[in-house]
């Protein structure tokens, strides 16, 4: 055999002192890095094979061990950085794409850290969330263009005919993923979350298993280019529809679920032959301009009787404020913006890594730009891509957002380590696996639970922010950019995102 | 009384729960000291069972008619009225195996360091939680209030 260039990421520390040899972590890797020597009953440790993804550590009941970043390095160099030599060695190898997972990890600048929030002093007073009324329901529809009250009886009643809605107990919702990129156990907790809380999750592309379709009512079902799981009953068993053109971590990418990973349960979800490739193609192939959108938010809708938001999900491209225009004219009655730091489970790294713009100069981009069509009030906006923390959800309200969508950070709620390593299939908390031995390290229980406590401890944040600003309706905050100032950025950066540098009065 | 469930289902056959009884029925109890102190002497009073995939832990039932308690020839075995639980006295134990022998279950073991106590689960009496309940870090052992059919 050749010589392998690649070198280990990780060094496994085993302290001899704390070691039991009770092999919790042999039984515990999928990665098959730990290994017990019946002879020396000694467990012994093989680096190379670990993939960062610490469920040794965790689960491991002396804290034996310790997963270190491998110390070796290249010599320094500030071309030829050391992910490119090792990439380099990789391709060398195999002769293909590097693939990779999870949102980008590139030092690109994060700009909900370049944004500061606003608080009240002296000229008005701040509100304290715990003793008074604080307001964060969150609608997601098209609004009409004025409100028509009439008097009847003596009662005023609206007039104006409301399209359908998405009512949300707070501003976040589960972004999309499908099962097959997720085991069943991680959609299952998504699910009973979002209904436990009062909000939505996403089926993603895959279509919605049998034992979801209980909760069909905070369910939004996606259509993407596959059309994956899509038939009368599908879109008809949704709280919405929503039709996905793009993905941040891979604008104009589509997908692919290898056949070995369609099981019978996934081919019955994804109304698919057992065993065969799941292949997205990268374009919608009847959606070719506006025009054709609009025809298949139309046809969504009649399929619907109407009854359903149907909205759009597109990534955060160069052209994302002319193509939300589009999108909104087309009928859509939300827009889902997915920026570029934005999650995945597979996808090739120099795409992940170089193509598309961050959401938060898209969403205020999109956001002004309806504002000066006038049709802001069309449609919603749901960000996605890398919303962090409830300081993030705040300040992409401020910037002009009705809602966000979370899913890297439901992921981490529920074990995620972040290590990168979705398509392998071999994820250690059996969320992104179909291994039967994998998937029951997630308990739905616990899973919900957590991500319950997740949306319940934003939406603390959230209302404390709010109330530090002295504002007690979120809808009060939404699109006031004033609220918001930058640091650390350049009058170019700035004006695109609409707001002042810090230390700007009014 | 108290009983422990397990879902299998949900089971990851990581024998924490194993490894916590046996440092609940150490001399120390501290886990290092447990079982650098001799891991032969300590058995694990409840037991994981794996084919493939499938995996569940198993403890005593503590059976309401308990054959182990009827098949105990010293009358070390006996059944808490009170409590419900089936405990081995070990003072009275002589070692015959009887009780291994028509356990249903399989969960009673020979103590190797006595010689002649059995060993199985003691529902962990004296915690508020048995130890393998508290460590199962997927929560699929679980302790519930069973209702007592004699009442």
């Amino acid at each position: 055999m050749a010589l392998e260039l690649n070198q280990s990421e990780f060094t496994v520390e085993r302290d001899l002192d704390k070691c039991i040899a009770c092999e919790v972590c042999v039984r515990q890797c999928s990665n098959d890095v730990h290994e017990f020597d019946a002879d020396d009953k000694t467990v012994l440790s093989e680096s190379s094979k670990c993939v960062g993804c610490h469920r040794c550590e965790e689960l491991c009941p002396t804290g034996a061990i310790t997963i270190k970043k491998k110390a070796a390095e290249f010599k320094e160099n500030s071309n030829w950085q050391a992910a490119h030599i090792k990439n380099i060695y990789k391709q060398a190898e195999s002769g293909g794409v590097i693939l990779t997972g999870m949102g980008s990890d590139k030092p690109h600048t994060v700009y909900w850290d370049h944004i500061l929030f606003n608080a009240a002093q002296v000229t008005n007073p701040s509100i304290d969330p715990l003793r008074e009324p604080m307001e964060i329901k969150t609608f997601i529809c098209g609004k009409p263009e004025n409100l028509k009250i009439e008097k009847q009886n003596g009662q005023f009643k609206l007039k104006s005919k409301m399209g359908p809605y998405l009512e949300l107990l707070t501003p976040i919702l589960f972004s999309a993923m499908s099962y097959g990129s997720i085991s069943l156990n991680a959609c299952k907790s998504l699910a009973a979350a979002a209904a436990e809380y009062g909000t939505f999750y996403n089926t993603g592309e895959g279509g919605m298993h049998k034992d979801l379709a209980r909760y069909a009512k905070n369910t939004i079902v996606q259509v993407a280019s596959g059309r994956f799981g899509v038939d009368r009953d599908y879109l008809r068993n949704s709280a919405a529809v929503e039709i996905k053109i793009g993905q941040g971590a891979k604008p104009g990418i589509g997908g692919h679920l290898p056949g070995e990973k369609v099981t019978e349960d996934i081919s019955g979800t994804r109304m698919i032959p057992q065993g065969s490739d799941a292949i997205s193609p990268a374009p919608h192939h009847d959606i070719y301009s506006i025009e054709d959108l609009a025809q298949l938010i139309d046809a969504l809708k009649e399929a619907t009787d109407y009854e359903k938001p149907v909205g759009v999900k597109v990534s955060a491209v160069h052209n994302i404020a002319p193509i939300a225009s589009g999108i909104v004219r087309a009928g859509a009655d939300y827009i889902a913006i997915d920026g570029f730091r934005g999650g995945t489970g597979a996808a090739p790294q120099s795409i992940r890594d170089n193509v598309g713009i961050p959401v938060e100069l898209a969403l205020a981009a999109v956001d002004t730009r309806l504002r000066q069509e006038g049709i802001r009030h069309r449609a919603a906006i749901i960000v996605a891509g890398s919303i962090r923390s409830s300081s993030d959800v705040v300040k992409a309200i401020a910037l002009g957002a009705d809602a966000v969508y979370i899913a890297t950070a439901a992921l981490i709620a529920l074990g995620c380590h972040l290590c990168q390593k979705c398509y392998t299939g071999k994820c250690n908390w059996g969320i992104a696996t179909q291994d039967p031995y994998l998937t029951k390290r997630l308990n739905p229980e616990i899973g919900t639970r957590r991500l319950h406590s997740l949306l319940r401890a934003w939406s603390l944040e959230i209302k404390e922010m709010l109330g530090g600003a002295g504002i007690n309706a979120i809808e009060s905050l939404r699109g006031n950019r004033e609220h918001l100032r930058g640091i650390n950025l350049n009058d170019r950066e700035l004006s695109i995102l609409g707001i002042k540098h810090a230390g700007e009065a009014w | 009384m108290k009983r422990i469930f397990i879902d299998e289902k949900y089971c990851i056959g990581c024998r924490l729960c194993e490894i916590y009884c046996q440092v609940k029925h150490s001399k120390s109890k501290k886990i290092l000291k447990a079982f650098r102190e001799g891991q032969p002497d300590i058995l694990s009073r409840v037991l994981v069972e794996e084919i493939g995939h499938d995996s569940f832990a198993i403890q005593c039932r503590h059976c309401d008619d308990a054959p182990c308690v009827s098949a105990c020839i010293s009358g070390a075995m006996t059944k808490n009225e009170k409590t419900g639980v089936v405990v081995c006295d070990q003072e009275k134990c002589v070692g015959c195996w009887s009780c291994i022998m028509v356990c249903p279950y399989g969960v009673i073991k020979r103590d190797i360091s006595s010689g002649k106590a059995a060993s199985k689960c003691d529902l962990c009496v004296d915690e508020e939680v048995p130890v393998c309940v508290k460590n199962c870090p997927n929560e699929a052992l679980k302790i519930v209030q069973f209702p007592d059919e004699e009442k």
